[in-house]
């Protein structure tokens, strides 16, 4: 508990104002972005309704307009059965969404390649390497430069890029912090990869995007982002405990549990991130294994 | 008997006791009620074999009624979980139970509320707006409905037996494959979609040869109209996507059932090998729904306003790009794979093409508008409705088509915001739009108008205090499926989500009683016309409701929306000199007993009971061959009897 005191920083948003819902509000989500990443995705979601909403709100006002000013009851709306074709109005109306689909075709062009997951991000800083399992129904973190592991909580020093590999040692989930940015689905032996940073100290949640069985909605975990040298003190505490992460603490790790406690591992087998690769997708003859 | 045993009724359970007790109650005294009233013989030659498109459309649309029910019921279900499942509160559905919830909710609500529902109105209304008799293969037709309502029944009674499916409506492998999900509900889904499945393609190829190839005289394709346009487009995309379907399921029942490794994580198997499969079935399916609302409308606005639809030519285009294009977007429910960025970006700018023509169909329903004479009937409303919300779900779903938007709303509570907001929105307010529009054309009777605005209004705002609250909520990044969450800054956004639920139970109930009142003051409300609404097209020429033969002498079309152009010419009407006889399918019990057979075979194996299914089988198939080889007995309707008909039917055909 000493630990967490330490290192939550949570800024509190002054999208949440009351003393009563303090303690519960640590976060407005996407709204609040706290990396590059998750900063450009904001941006881009703004740019594209305000683009959409250039046609959209007009349309919406001039559908209620017309159909009210061309009730039947209104003596003064000039009826006009034989407007059913004009070859201008069909060139504007074909035209105005294509011009429309045209801009954001840019933005969503621009925007898959310059925020691809898998594209490494620039700084300054050296990145971390991240190797990510989601668990039926918690998630293990391994550090495999700097030989620990932790389960339920991810550390991350502030201002570094984070390259994370992931994978699932059960069925698919999909990993997202929603105020770093892209999530990414983990699929069992498969890896995929994303890139994220924090900008900001402060601890953001994270979870399961998509649904993995009856503990889904407990697979939380909680991000803490710090600076470099209260994530060093973190790294020496981590590697001060007992735990060793191997193949038989995996074993056990893997079993089916819910509402898991954060835990780290002191050490870690740095082949153990294949072993799970392995595991969950064994390339064997389909004989009777399924049995 | 297989894996079935008496633990395989949750007596344990006491709101899944409670509702099975409520289902076998209702069955019960329905049944109750129609012995007592002898109605069986009525029920057999009028209904259950029932050869007449029309009376196959009704049951569509009541089958998908009900399902409307019982979808609601999970859907308020999960509404009030959600509203005190805050914190450290658990709520009052175990995770276990809430699973099978939202799985039944969305498998119901598209497969057997949104699909027969469409497919009931498509069933009615199409061979009268085409100005035939029936569609192209009448007992087949009924056999499409039988097998329709096979997959509703069998998904219902996984309430009483088993469990249904914990896996969401698309049951994603690996969570649904044998090694995660070993119950039976993963089964319960896949053979009751896979029945119904069946029973979807052979009605698609129905309602498109009767489209292609049944006209009346003069109907050109373009003076079809729209909705028969929407029609064909729809249906040709049944027969294009259900096989896909059909064949995704088949794989993953292949590794149920004989240990296959299609999606499996062991022997090779690929879980994203079923995800661009299902959408690619999955996408179209969203088209198939909701172009025919697309049709309703443009039918309805026309009528109402009292003006041809604005740019025919435009709408049918756009109908036909929407039909191609909807094909090749699969990929956009998936944007968090992890494909490269070219993939994305590519699927993401395909998808927003497909707004272009959505786009121009609602300006061209705007400009319908734009100098018309409205008149504000219940499905107008439910029109201008739909144009209000529809665009604001197109927007949503353009945002998500942009790839690093999709990377932070996928699979959020904003996701089921916005497709609620275009399946409420689109379909079921189109829906709604054309049960009130066809209503007097079916029964004979208009439906009651203030009911029928209230339940619109309850509806409406009851969409937007249940919806818009899920949009925020997603952006604060709640994500879907949760059956309790820690945050609770979120308690309150979901009570409000649960008021708007109640609201549209309000609008729920206002349907039922309008349904009710009319029934009742039917006498009061007859309309002998057969055009209540001073219709443009053919299905408003004959009388309501239409004799069993829709018209004793086909209409000759000579324009676009051929009926008003035939009051506009002082033709409509005329009472020809003579009457040819026609000749009429007879009943036929194949979809009813087919059916029978196919839920016996369905529940044999969901339950691994083999002889059962053997049985099952083999019955089905000797039925379908039985009625296929026995010469069919046509009704012969003669000249005179049409003549009397025609005279007691509609008095202003009367030769002056």
């Amino acid at each position: 508990m000493r630990m967490r005191k330490t290192w939550s920083f949570g800024r509190v948003p002054a999208a949440c104002g009351t003393a009563l819902l303090l303690e519960s509000c640590r976060s407005v989500g996407v709204l609040d972005p706290q990396g590059p990443v998750s900063a450009a995705e904001k941006l881009i979601l703004f740019n594209a309704t305000g683009i959409m909403l250039v046609v959209v709100a007009p349309v919406i006002l001039l559908t209620l307009a017309f159909a009210w000013w061309y009730r039947a009851s209104n003596k003064r709306a000039k009826f006009r059965p034989e407007l059913v074709y004009s070859g201008s109005i069909e060139l504007v109306v074909w035209a105005i969404p294509a011009m429309v689909v045209f801009l954001l075709a840019g933005v969503a062009w621009i925007g898959a390649h310059e925020l691809d997951p898998a594209a490494k991000l620039q700084s300054d800083s050296k990145p971390l390497r991240v190797e990510v399992v989601s668990l039926d129904w918690k998630w293990l973190f391994i550090y495999p430069d700097l030989r620990v592991a932790s389960v339920n909580q991810l550390i991350v020093p502030v201002g570094a890029p984070i390259e994370f590999a992931l994978t699932s040692a059960t069925v698919m989930n999909a990993f997202f912090i929603p105020q770093l940015g892209t999530q990414i689905y983990t699929m069992p032996g498969m890896t995929t990869h994303l890139n994220l940073m924090a900008d900001r100290a402060g601890s953001y949640p994270g979870l399961s995007s998509h649904f993995s069985g009856d503990g889904f909605s407990d697979m939380q975990f909680m991000v803490q982002a710090l600076p470099g040298a209260e994530f060093d003190a973190w790294l020496e505490h981590a590697r001060g405990g007992a735990e060793v992460l191997n193949t038989d603490a995996y074993d056990e790790l893997a079993k089916p549990t819910k509402k898991v406690a954060t835990r780290s591992y002191a050490d870690v087998d740095p082949m153990i991130y294949e072993h799970i690769l392995q595991l969950a997708a064994p390339m064997a003859a389909p004989s009777a294994e399924t049995k | 008997m297989g894996k079935l045993t008496w633990a395989a009724i949750p007596l344990d359970n006491p709101i899944q006791m409670g509702a099975s007790v409520f289902v076998m109650v209702f069955i019960g005294s329905v049944l109750a009620i129609v012995t007592f009233k002898g109605w069986w013989k009525y029920l057999w030659s009028e209904w259950l074999t029932t050869t007449d498109h029309k009376r196959v459309g009704v049951m569509y649309v009541l089958l998908a009624l009900l399902m409307l029910l019982r979808g609601f019921v999970d859907a308020i279900m999960m509404r009030s979980q959600l509203a005190i499942a805050a914190g450290s509160a658990p709520g009052y559905l175990p995770p276990q139970h809430y699973d099978q919830i939202f799985s039944a909710h969305g498998t119901i609500m598209i497969f057997f509320m949104a699909m027969p529902f469409m497919v009931g109105l498509m069933n009615f209304v199409v061979p009268l707006q085409l100005g035939v008799r029936d569609v192209a293969f009448p007992v087949l037709n009924a056999v499409s409905f039988w097998l329709t309502a096979t997959g509703a029944l069998l998904v219902n009674v996984s309430l009483v037996i088993g469990e249904f499916a914990r896996t969401g409506w698309l049951a994603y492998p690996p969570l649904s494959e044998l090694q995660f999900s070993p119950g039976v509900g993963v089964d319960y889904y896949l053979w009751s979609l896979q029945i119904a499945g069946v029973g979807t393609l052979l009605s698609g190829i129905n309602l498109v040869t009767t489209i292609l190839k049944l006209r009346a005289p003069g109907m050109g394709y373009m003076r079809m109209p729209v909705f028969c346009w929407t029609a064909l487009a729809s249906n040709l995309l049944i027969v294009a996507a259900f096989p896909i379907l059909t064949a995704t399921l088949g794989m993953l029942l292949l590794d149920r059932y004989i240990g296959a490794h299609f999606f499996t994580n062991d022997g090779g198997g690929n879980a994203m090998l079923y995800f661009n499969l299902i959408w690619a079935w999955g996408h179209p399916e969203v088209y198939i729904l909701i172009l025919p609302a697309f049709g309703v409308f443009s039918e309805v606005i026309a009528t109402f306003t009292g003006k041809a639809l604005f740019g025919y030519r435009s709408m049918v285009m756009a109908t036909m790009a929407i039909c191609i294009l909807s094909f090749m977007v699969w990929l956009h429910h998936f944007f968090t794979m992890g494909a490269g960025a070219n993939v994305n970006a590519f699927f993401g700018i395909m998808t927003m093409i497909i707004a272009i023509p959505t786009g121009v169909k609602v300006f061209n329903w705007l400009f319908t508008l734009y100098g018309g004479r409205v008149r504000f009937e219940v499905p107008v409303l439910w029109a201008i409705g739909f144009m209000v919300t529809f665009v604001i779900g197109g927007l949503t779903g353009v945002l998500m088509a942009v790839p690093p938007a999709d990377f932070v709303l996928h699979n959020s509570v904003f996701l089921v915001a916005h497709f609620h907001n275009v399946i409420i929105g689109g379909v079921l307010f189109g829906a709604m739009a054309g049960y009130n529009y066809w209503f007097p054309k079916v029964f004979g009777f208009t439906l009651d108008k203030r009911l029928g605005q209230l339940s619109f209004w309850c509806w409406l705002i009851g969409f937007y205090v249940a919806f818009m609250p899920l949009y925020v909520l997603g952006l604060f990044g709640m994500t879907r499926r949760m059956q309790h969450y820690a945050n609770t800054e979120w308690q309150p956004y979901l009570i409000v989500a649960e008021a708007g639920a109640i609201l549209i139970l309000c609008g729920i109930l206002a349907t039922i009683a309008q349904l009710v009142v009319s029934i009742r003051s039917r006498a009061n409300r007859r309309d002998l016309s057969g055009d209540p609404w001073d219709g443009r097209t053919l299905e408003w020429s004959t009388t309501s409701p239409p004799p069993r033969y829709n018209f004793a002498v086909l209409p000759r079309v000579e324009s676009q929306d051929a009926f008003a152009f035939m009051k506009a010419s002082g033709t409509a009407g005329e009472f020809p000199e003579q009457y040819e006889s026609i000749e009429l399918p007879g009943n036929s019990p194949n979809g009813f007993v087919t059916a029978f057979f196919a839920v016996i075979t369905g529940f044999a194996l969901i339950w691994h009971i083999w002889w059962m299914a053997i049985l099952g089988i083999l019955c089905a198939l000797l039925t379908l061959l039985a009625f296929g080889w026995i010469e069919r007995v046509n009704v012969e309707i003669s000249g005179e009897e049409l003549a009397r008909d025609a005279r007691a039917r509609m008095p202003r055909a009367e030769p002056v």
